[in-house]
């Protein structure tokens, strides 16, 4: 039970950079566009935060870096693709080759110039981001160290995917957004500004993946940076957005599953079962496959996958 | 503005075409120095090369990553370079590095291979294990090129050889730090490939008979990431350890991240490939280490002196290949003192890990015996392993 406690708490813990790269895409896609440079927008986040982090020593600095770092990396692909209609997928693979190999020069020219060959994040900032501990509520038994045991990086992720999915199911804003999704040029007839939200939305979707990356480079290598820090969480979630149906709220349960998945290997008790850790290392992927199998047999538009994904938008060829 | 978007994208296209081509073209240029004197070959009749004067000598290396991450497998290797190049007094350009050549990806290795062999390497240090059938190919088509393969099983006794090192020999010194140092006798270990691997499962069992040797009561315990580097894995395969109540956790992995996911936790680790005290300093006993500069130096003076024999290198402690960090004030008391004894058992070859003779117990209730050379074909765990 004990045990299973802390698996819970380790699913958790997996599942949110996830969190913040499929909410990020979601954002993304939901305006047409399949943004496959998550993987690099994450690494220059990363980059981004940590080196911020490492000068400033302030947590929300960090952040802050790595979501305008994000934004800025956002920006490249939305200029090729909304304003130049270069191929998305294209693009977005040249993104994440960009991102990966912009953040691994930046780090080993950094690293080359410390005095250790080794880069760690102080004292203070490590402080700020670690577990909290509120005094009581942490204490409760198992419901404490299940809600108010993790790093301020969990709580923010859960915040910012209920304020997507507010923002895009109950506003009107986010209605227009959906509808450029779906059909760009009947939005644009509605009088929706296209190419307006395209950018605002793939920018912020690009901030949020930001943030992601800056979580695997400060939480997962504990403060210390090496090279390929993301190492390949981007493209996961990627596949989550699938899973989670394109619903920001359906996300934080999505990779919550994906987390726990990519943990049990190390938690399943091999008394009770002993399989190749390439069979664990499946299942997250073979998941999103049955879903994609079963949803196409119910024949259901219960995926709500956006109409125009993958598609540009050429406004004169109307 | 379709276009000039083609134009542009073809125009960005044929330039990286060009310089993909730049490095590797000139086929006529820089034949592999043959320095043709058969003479020098009569006067060292132990070498079955030439001799290659200094001041044309052409070292390459292939590396899995960039060197420059400043810690782990690839760092070590090249701090070896680093070393043998200062020994022997070569200069920056008499060096040749190929990083980033992922150890799957066929023509990548190829590549690299041949553009070492272009630029005129005598001599060619390939580190990963999965570049062997490619140095193996490769060295038969070019049979004055000299090719030195690390961490594999393959070689042909003339111009392809194979080097590794005794590691276990410092592994078991390590067990015995985390044997002293473990309150709840369970000890942790992250390894990178499952009992396949003969590399990491002797390694493991190395160490687990380290542990026995001071602490019969403990056990190890062992979690598999299924990949060399898998940063966020061997975190959690860590954390998932401490989670059962290891407090020492040690590892056979790139990363550091399993030293420094113990630190978060108030619990201990053992490093690996370099001193990980600097990545986790509240937390390190000690770390297993290669010191590679040891044999690059042997090996290239070889070239240098026509002394190269085409035998395998398995270099050991004595040799200083392999080492242990000094133990940090984190360890239990009496533990370097416990240490230094074995090591100079070892030292002196009064003992040694894997003499081919000893039989061991595996935690199946068969027993074994293993030459340390022959780490490759272990795929037993000692008895006080348990795969968690």
């Amino acid at each position: 039970m004990e045990l299973f406690l802390k698996f819970l708490v380790a699913a958790v813990g997996a599942s949110t950079p996830l969190l913040f790269g499929t909410v990020g895409e979601i954002l993304c896609e939901k305006v047409g566009h399949l943004n496959l440079g998550v993987e690099g927008l994450m690494s220059i986040g990363a980059c981004a935060g940590f080196m911020i982090g490492m000068q400033t020593d302030s947590f929300v600095v960090a952040l802050i870096a790595a979501f305008c770092a994000g934004v800025l990396a956002a920006l490249i692909y939305a200029i090729l693709t909304v304003t130049f209609l270069a191929d998305q997928n294209v693009s977005g693979l040249t993104l994440t080759i960009f991102g990966i190999g912009l953040a691994n020069f930046i780090g080993i020219y950094m690293l080359g110039s410390s005095e250790n060959g080794t880069l760690k994040l102080p004292e203070g900032i490590t402080a700020q981001m670690r577990e909290i501990h509120i005094p009581g509520l942490s204490d409760i038994p198992v419901i404490g160290q299940l809600i108010f045991s993790y790093s301020p990086f969990v709580y923010l992720g859960v915040v910012i995917a209920i304020l997507a999915g507010i923002f895009l199911k109950k506003t009107k804003l986010g209605l227009n957004v959906q509808a450029i999704g779906h059909n760009p040029a009947a939005a644009d007839a509605a009088g929706i500004n296209v190419t307006l939200w395209k950018y605002a939305m793939i920018l912020l979707g690009g901030g949020i993946c930001g943030i992601g990356g800056a979580y695997c480079a400060m939480i997962i290598n504990s403060g210390v940076w090496i090279s390929d820090n993301v190492g390949g969480l981007g493209w996961i979630a990627v596949a989550l957005v699938i899973f989670a149906k394109w619903s920001p709220w359906l996300s934080i349960l999505g990779s919550f599953v994906f987390g726990a998945l990519r943990v049990l290997k190390y938690y399943m008790p091999t008394a009770v079962i002993q399989l190749p850790t390439a069979f664990y290392d499946m299942l997250p992927f073979l998941m999103t496959a049955i879903i994609l199998v079963v949803s196409s047999i119910r024949k259901k538009r219960d995926l709500n996958i956006p109409g125009s994904l993958g598609v540009n938008y050429f406004r004169e060829e109307r | 503005m379709k276009r000039f978007l083609s134009a542009v994208l073809a125009g960005m296209m044929a330039l990286s075409l060009m310089a993909g081509c730049s490095s590797g073209g000139d086929e006529t240029t820089n034949e592999p120095a043959d320095t043709g004197d058969t003479t020098t070959t009569e006067s060292t009749s132990e070498g079955l090369f030439p001799a290659v004067p200094k001041e044309e000598l052409k070292v390459g290396v292939i590396h899995i990553t960039d060197p420059a991450e400043g810690t782990g497998y690839t760092y070590t290797h090249d701090l070896g370079i680093q070393g043998m190049q200062k020994e022997l007094g070569l200069d920056d350009s008499q060096i040749v590095r190929k990083n980033n050549v992922s150890d799957t990806d066929a023509t990548a290795i190829r590549t690299a291979l041949e553009e070492c062999v272009e630029e005129g390497c005598q001599v060619i240090f390939a580190t990963s294990w999965g570049y062997m059938d490619y140095v193996e190919e490769i060295a038969e088509e070019y049979p004055d090129v000299l090719f030195a393969h690390g961490t594999g099983n393959k070689s042909n006794g003339s111009n392809f050889i194979n080097y590794f090192g005794k590691i276990n020999q410092a592994r078991y010194l390590s067990g015995i730090a985390a044997g002293m140092k473990t309150e709840s006798n369970m000890i942790g270990y992250v390894a990178a490939q499952n009992n396949e691997n003969g590399e990491v499962t002797s390694g493991i069992d190395a160490f687990a008979m380290g542990v026995e040797s001071v602490n019969p009561d403990a056990k190890v315990y062992v979690k598999v990431t299924g990949a060399w580097f898998d940063p966020e894995g061997e975190g959690q395969a860590a954390k998932a350890l401490i989670d059962m109540g290891c407090d020492v956790i040690a590892q056979h992995c790139d990363t550091a991240n399993p030293a420094t996911e113990a630190e978060n936790a108030g619990v201990y680790a053992v490093g690996y490939n370099s001193d990980m005290a600097e990545k986790a300093p509240g937390a390190t006993l000690t770390s297993v280490m290669w010191d590679w500069s040891v044999f690059y130096t042997k090996a290239v003076e070889d070239v240098i002196n026509g002394t190269w024999t085409g035998e395998n290198y398995f270099g050991s402690m004595q040799d200083g290949l392999v080492q242990l960090a000094p133990c940090s004030d984190l360890c239990a008391e009496g533990t370097a003192e416990k240490i230094q004894e074995v090591k100079d058992q070892i030292l002196s070859g009064e003992w040694d890990i894997f003499d081919g003779k000893t039989e061991y117990e595996d935690n199946q209730g068969q027993t074994h015996t293993l030459k340390a050379e022959e780490y490759g074909t272990c795929n037993w765990y000692y008895k006080n392993v348990e795969v968690a």
